[in-house]
């Protein structure tokens, strides 16, 4: 019978997180349409609903009846599957993400973790299956046949490789002072009040996760796979219909679990700021911080312009990099020297 | 009952990623086009990596994903896909000495195989490490490849400094 609830205890969890994310993928795009509007001095959205609050959904019914054109210069087998790893991908790296703590069902002993894996190499599978997830962008890119989709994603496959160096060394840091790759005991190390939280310990590791962490999912200062003005859209020219719409939804999917990642390793998880608020659920918290990092990717998306594509590699390897080393040199000497 | 569900659960999962890994391998040297070797490679990367989740090691089965899966074939499918790969085909690559050399080591590979099937193998040694402990925690995996196997693990990184300074002076060689 433990088996058997422990099964539905795992769907049900899974298909809540799953419809989470969904909505949330759904709205942040209303979000990011609007809050850039804003920036930009305009509306944004606004005539789907109130505030334009089903614009996610006309957009959902557009993509999903528009006409789905394969080239045919395309290797087509793989032009149909790269959305696929791409979605996919994401969805799967939020299967380790910590949303909560655990409560008791009320009237038995059953404990319920809020989270779908608590797994002991959980940073590690967010970055192996992060670095599968860019197989989607690099061979959509290839696969289409157009020179455009092929530059766009061989500057993918460069700034993915680039980047994962730096955001992996900086995150070392944070592991050395926890001392665990398991997500939740780095929350847990971080309990008891916002001054306890990894940011003030490893604030030059908060700072390169967040750049690496842009570039990672290609976002605007580091927007060379799909940069408008000069690729025409880069690695998905020509995608059209639901595939494109399942590339986007990958995007911001993989926007999502970044912040949340930046949740769970700086800013305390599910941990209230102040021990005194710990009676307002973790899911809160979490949701309400997670909320600022999507805010702040949106914000900063509205007001740095692009760089250059020598200017990306170069800031990557020759300034990321040698920081992200120091700053992980000075962390171990420190903590060894602390004892 | 609950004990053989879950036997019954992993013998499925164990068979279903070892034919999949296997018909994979096959694609990856039947392929004519090169991403579609490498992406088969990625997919026989990726059962083995299940296959050692199957044997409690996920630490390994991670790396297997990340430095394989992620990085190896990643910077394989770059290269390919900056060669023209159309010639390659119409040039249809036929070499006769490579296949007798790749067919020698294929049959003294595969007598290898056998070989370490039937001949007996010593016993593990015990000690306090024992599987489940190694398996289930990074931190005594990194305990050991620390202390007891320091000198290889020291030695495997000054390969590596020397053959990416060796990478860094082949490539500005040309300017």
């Amino acid at each position: 019978m433990q088996v058997l609830y422990l099964l539905i205890e795992t769907v049900v969890k899974c298909v809540v997180v799953f419809a989470c994310l969904m909505l949330s993928v759904a709205y942040l795009t209303w979000l990011e349409r609007k809050v850039l509007g804003h920036i930009q001095i305009r509306f944004g959205p606004n005539r789907c609903g109130p505030f334009g609050l089903l614009q996610p959904f006309s957009d959902g019914i557009k993509a999903f009846f528009k006409e789905d054109l394969v080239p045919g210069r395309a290797d087509k087998a793989i032009f149909v599957i790269s959305p696929m790893i791409s979605i996919i991908s994401a969805i799967a790296l939020f299967a380790v993400i910590p949303f909560g703590n655990e409560f008791t069902i009320p009237g038995t002993n059953w404990v319920v973790k809020l989270r779908i894996a608590d797994i002991d190499i959980g940073l590690l599978y967010i970055f192996g299956i992060a670095s599968l997830g860019e197989f989607g962008i690099v061979l959509g890119g290839w696969s289409s046949g157009n020179k455009f989709g092929l530059t766009g994603s061989l500057r993918a496959a460069a700034q993915m490789i680039s980047y994962e160096v730096a955001l992996g060394i900086s995150i070392i840091g944070v592991i050395i002072l926890s001392q665990s790759l398991r997500l939740s005991d780095i929350i847990h190390q971080q309990a008891g009040g916002f001054w306890n939280w990894n940011i003030w310990y490893q604030p030059v590791a908060f700072v390169l996760y967040i750049i690496c962490g842009l570039a990672e999912i290609n976002r605007t200062p580091f927007d060379m796979p799909e940069s408008e003005s000069e690729l025409a859209c880069g690695f998905n020219i020509e995608y059209s219909s639901m595939k494109f719409a399942l590339f986007f939804m990958a995007e911001y999917a993989h926007m999502i679990t970044m912040g949340a990642l930046a949740v769970t390793l700086f800013w305390g998880g599910w941990q209230a700021p102040l021990p005194q608020l710990d009676f307002i659920p973790g899911v809160v918290w979490f949701c309400g911080k997670l909320f600022v990092f999507c805010f702040f990717f949106i914000w900063q998306r509205g007001t740095f312009p692009r760089l250059r594509y020598d200017q990306i590699m170069k800031f990557g390897w020759k300034i990321l990099f040698p920081l992200a080393l120091i700053n992980l040199l000075i962390t171990a000497l420190v903590v060894l020297l602390k004892g | 009952m609950a004990e053989n569900f879950g036997i019954l659960f992993q013998w499925l999962i164990f068979m279903g990623m070892a034919f999949v890994s296997i018909i994979a391998s096959l694609m990856v040297i039947t392929r004519k086009n090169p991403i579609h070797s490498a992406l088969f490679m990625v997919l026989t990367l990726l059962c083995v990596a299940v296959l050692y989740v199957l044997l409690h090691s996920p630490f390994i089965a991670i790396i297997q994903v990340i430095v394989y899966a992620g990085a190896i074939v990643m910077l394989i499918v770059f290269v390919i896909m900056l060669l023209d790969l159309e010639e390659e085909l119409r040039s249809g690559l036929k070499i006769v000495s490579s296949k007798v050399i790749g067919g020698f080591l294929a049959v003294l590979f595969l007598l290898g195989i056998f070989y370490a099937a039937v001949a007996k193998s010593p016993a593990g040694q015990t000690g306090t490490y024992t599987t489940e402990k190694m398996a289930t925690n990074v931190k005594d995996v990194s305990e050991v490849l620390f202390t007891k196997y320091l000198l290889p693990f020291e030695i495997i990184s000054i390969l590596l400094v020397a053959a990416i300074i060796g990478a860094v002076i082949l490539s500005k060689k040309r300017t």
